[in-house]
C-alpha cells in the first residue's frame, strides 16, 4: 500500500476507492496466505498417510517379527498347521516374477516405444499409441482370468514342452525348465506381468523418447548417423534418468500385482527350483489368506509380509535414484 | 525467376537445377537453380520463411526424416543427383555436414562428440583418434580451451565453445560442404566474431554455406549472396556487387531495410 497515506487528503470519492484498495490487498493476502496452508495441508497428508502406514504395518507384524527375529527374512517355512512362518518363499516368488516380467517387458517396451517416436507411419502413430495407453487401462483381474483360463493351458501344451526340449538338457539353467508341464507356477506368472507392466515402461520410455529436442536428433543425422546410431547414441543417453524412471515403474507395478498372480502362480508355499513349479508372492500371500487368517502369529506374519514388500519397493527406488545419480555423475554434469 | 550462376575459378560444388520443394500442399521452393561454388563461402539472406533453411536442408536431404516434406528437381554433388532416392542418404550427411541454429553437442563427453562422427566410417586407432580430435578442434579455434577438459560432458561448455565444438564436430569427419544454418543467431558479438573468423578459415579446405538473419554479416564473410523471397531465388551474385549494386528492386529494398 504504498499511496494510502497521500491518497487520503484526496476528495472524499478518491479516498474511499483507495480504503477500497487497502481492503481488497488485505483480502488477497489473506486469500493466498490460507492457500498456501490449504495446498501444505495437502501434501502432508500424503507424508502422513505414508509414516502411518508404515507405522501401522511395523506394530500389527511386532509379534511376529518378535517370536522369528531377521530369521523370518530367510526361513523357507509358510506353514499354518505349525504356526511356523517365514518370508524366504514369498520374497522368492514376488523377485523373480518381477525379474521374469522385466527381462521380458524391458526389450518389448523399448522396442514399441523406438516405433513409435522414430519408424513408425504417422497415420499409425495415434491409434497404436493410444491402444498401449488402453492396455495399461485393463484391471489386473482381467488378466488373472486370461492368464488361468487362456494363457495357462496354451502356455502348457505348446511352449512348456518345447521349452523342456530345447533347454532342458542346457547345463545350470536346464533345471529351471523341468518339472511337469502344468502351465500355471512362477514363469506363468512372470510372463503375464510382463504383459502388464509393457503399457506402463512402453508409454513412459516414449514420452521422454519424445523429449529429445529434434534439432539433436538432426544433428545426429547431419554427421551420417543410421536411426539405430542415434537412437543408441543420442536419444538413449539423453533419456537415461526417464527410461531407468520408467522401468522403475514397472518393477513397481510388477512388485505389487496381487491379482493376477494370485490367478496364475499356484499358491504354493514351497520353492522350487524349476521356474515351472508353483510358488507364492508376498502380494499372493496376503489376498490368500488374509480373510481366514486366525487371529495371533498368523495375521501378525501376515502383516510382516506387508512390511517387507513395502521395504523391497523403498530399496528400489533408492537404487534408481543412486543409479541415475551415478549416470549423471559420469557425464560430467 | 532463377539468377545466373556466378561464375568462380574453382568450379560449382553443388549445382541446383530447378529445385521445387513442398511441405505437404505448400511449396517452400520455387524453381530455384543456382551454384554454390567450391571452397567460397555462398550466403543465403531473406525474410523469414523465404526458405532459405529450406533451402539448405535440401542440401543433405534433412528434410527425409519428416513425412510429408518432398523435393523435385536436381541437385548435383560430384556429379550424381543428391535427390535421387537411391542415393545413400547418410554417405551424403557424411560428405556434407551441418551446424545448426543452436548448439548441440551430444550428450557424451568433448572428445566422444567429435571421435563419435568419426567412428561412424572410419576405423582407425587410439592414437590416431586423438590427432583427429586434436586436429578438428584446432580447426574450430578451441583445442587451446578445452585441451585440459576433453573428458568434461560437452554440455558444460559456454554457448559459443558449444557451436564451436559443433562446427569441429561437422569438420572432424572431413566432409567436402559444411552448411551453417544460422550459425551465430544464438550466440553473444564475441563469439560471433570467433565464429565468423573461423568461417573465413575454414573455406580454404570447404565450400561453405551459411543462411543468415544478418546482412552485415553475409556482407563480411561471404564471396557469393542469394537472396530469397518468398520460395525463390531473387537475386544471386558476388557478395561485393549485390549489396552494392543489386540489380533487383526487392534485393535493393531488403538490404536498405525497407522490408524484411
Amino acid at each position: 500500500m504504498p499511496n494510502g497515506t497521500e491518497s487520503i487528503v484526496n476528495e472524499a470519492t478518491g479516498t474511499i476507492e483507495v480504503d477500497l484498495q487497502a481492503r481488497q490487498v488485505r483480502k488477497f493476502r489473506a486469500q493466498d496466505s490460507a492457500f498456501h496452508y490449504v495446498t501444505m495441508l495437502f501434501a502432508l497428508v500424503v507424508l502422513a498417510a505414508l509414516v502411518g502406514i508404515l507405522i501401522s504395518l511395523s506394530v500389527e507384524a511386532m509379534p511376529s517379527l518378535k517370536e522369528f527375529g531377521p530369521a523370518f527374512l530367510w526361513t523357507n517355512v509358510w506353514s499354518v498347521p505349525d504356526d511356523q512362518y517365514g518370508a524366504l518363499i514369498a520374497i522368492y516368488g514376488t523377485l523373480t516374477t518381477s525379474f521374469i516380467a522385466l527381462l521380458i517387458a524391458v526389450p518389448v517396451s523399448f522396442g514399441i516405444a523406438l516405433f513409435l517416436t522414430e519408424t513408425c507411419p504417422v497415420p499409425l502413430r495415434r491409434p497404436l499409441g493410444t491402444a498401449i495407453e488402453l492396455l495399461a487401462g485393463v484391471p489386473s483381474i482381467i488378466y488373472g482370468i486370461w492368464g488361468l483360463f487362456i494363457f495357462a493351458p496354451l502356455f502348457a501344451d505348446h511352449v512348456q514342452p518345447h521349452l523342456q526340449a530345447l533347454l532342458g538338457g542346457v547345463p545350470v539353467i536346464g533345471g529351471w525348465f523341468s518339472g511337469p508341464p502344468i502351465g500355471i507356477g512362477i514363469l506363468t506368472a512372470g510372463i503375464v506381468l510382463s504383459l502388464m507392466v509393457i503399457p506402463f515402461i512402453a508409454s513412459v520410455m516414449r514420452d521422454v523418447f519424445e523429449t529429445v529436442p529434434p534439432i539433436l536428433k538432426e544433428s545426429a543425422y547431419g554427421v551420417g548417423c543410421t536411426t539405430w546410431e542415434v537412437v543408441r547414441n543420442i536419444v538413449l543417453p539423453y533419456t537415461r534418468v526417464g527410461v531407468i524412471g520408467g522401468i522403475m515403474l514397472g518393477l513397481g507395478r510388477a512388485l505389487g500385482e496381487t491379482m493376477a498372480v494370485t490367478f496364475v502362480i499356484g499358491n504354493a508355499n514351497r520353492i522350487g527350483a524349476s521356474l515351472f513349479s508353483p510358488g507364492n508372492s508376498i502380494a499372493s500371500t496376503l489376498a490368500n489368506e488374509f480373510a481366514e487368517a486366525d487371529p495371533g502369529l498368523h495375521v501378525s506374519s501376515l502383516f510382516a509380509l506387508g512390511l517387507v514388500l513395502f521395504v523391497i519397493t523403498f530399496i528400489v527406488l533408492a537404487i534408481s535414484r543412486w543409479l541415475i545419480r551415478r549416470g549423471m555423475g559420469a557425464e560430467g554434469l | 525467376m532463377s539468377a545466373q550462376p556466378a561464375e568462380s575459378a574453382n568450379g560449382p560444388s553443388l549445382q541446383i537445377r530447378k529445385l521445387n520443394f513442398f511441405y505437404g500442399d505448400f511449396q517452400g521452393l520455387k524453381d530455384v537453380t543456382m551454384n554454390v561454388a567450391r571452397n567460397m563461402v555462398t550466403a543465403f539472406i531473406g525474410p523469414s520463411g523465404c526458405g532459405k533453411s529450406t533451402l539448405l536442408r535440401t542440401f543433405n536431404r534433412m528434410y527425409d526424416l519428416y513425412p510429408g516434406q518432398r523435393a523435385e528437381g536436381e541437385i548435383l554433388f560430384n556429379g550424381k543427383n543428391l535427390l535421387d532416392k537411391k542415393q545413400d542418404v547418410n554417405l551424403v550427411r557424411a560428405k556434407i555436414g551441418m551446424v545448426f541454429q543452436k548448439p548441440t553437442p551430444f550428450p557424451m563427453t568433448i572428445y566422444e562428440n567429435i571421435a563419435f562422427g568419426v567412428r561412424l566410417y572410419e576405423r582407425m586407432s587410439r592414437s590416431e583418434m586423438d590427432d583427429r580430435v586434436e586436429w578438428s578442434l584446432r580447426k574450430a579455434a578451441l583445442w587451446d580451451e578445452v585441451k585440459d577438459k576433453l573428458q568434461q560432458n560437452g554440455l558444460s561448455l559456454s554457448g559459443g565453445q558449444q557451436q564451436r565444438l559443433c562446427i569441429a564436430r561437422a569438420v572432424a569427419v572431413k566432409p567436402e560442404i559444411v552448411l551453417l544454418d544460422e550459425p551465430t543467431s544464438a550466440l553473444d558479438p564475441i563469439s560471433t566474431a570467433k565464429i565468423e573468423e573461423l568461417i573465413n578459415e575454414l573455406k580454404s579446405e570447404y565450400t561453405i554455406a551459411i543462411v543468415t538473419h544478418n546482412m552485415q554479416q553475409a556482407a563480411r564473410i561471404s564471396d557469393f549472396t542469394a537472396f530469397m523471397y518468398l520460395g525463390e531465388l531473387i537475386e544471386f551474385g558476388k557478395t561485393d556487387e549485390l549489396f552494392v549494386k543489386p540489380r533487383k528492386k526487392q534485393t535493393e529494398d531488403y538490404i536498405t531495410g525497407r522490408f524484411g
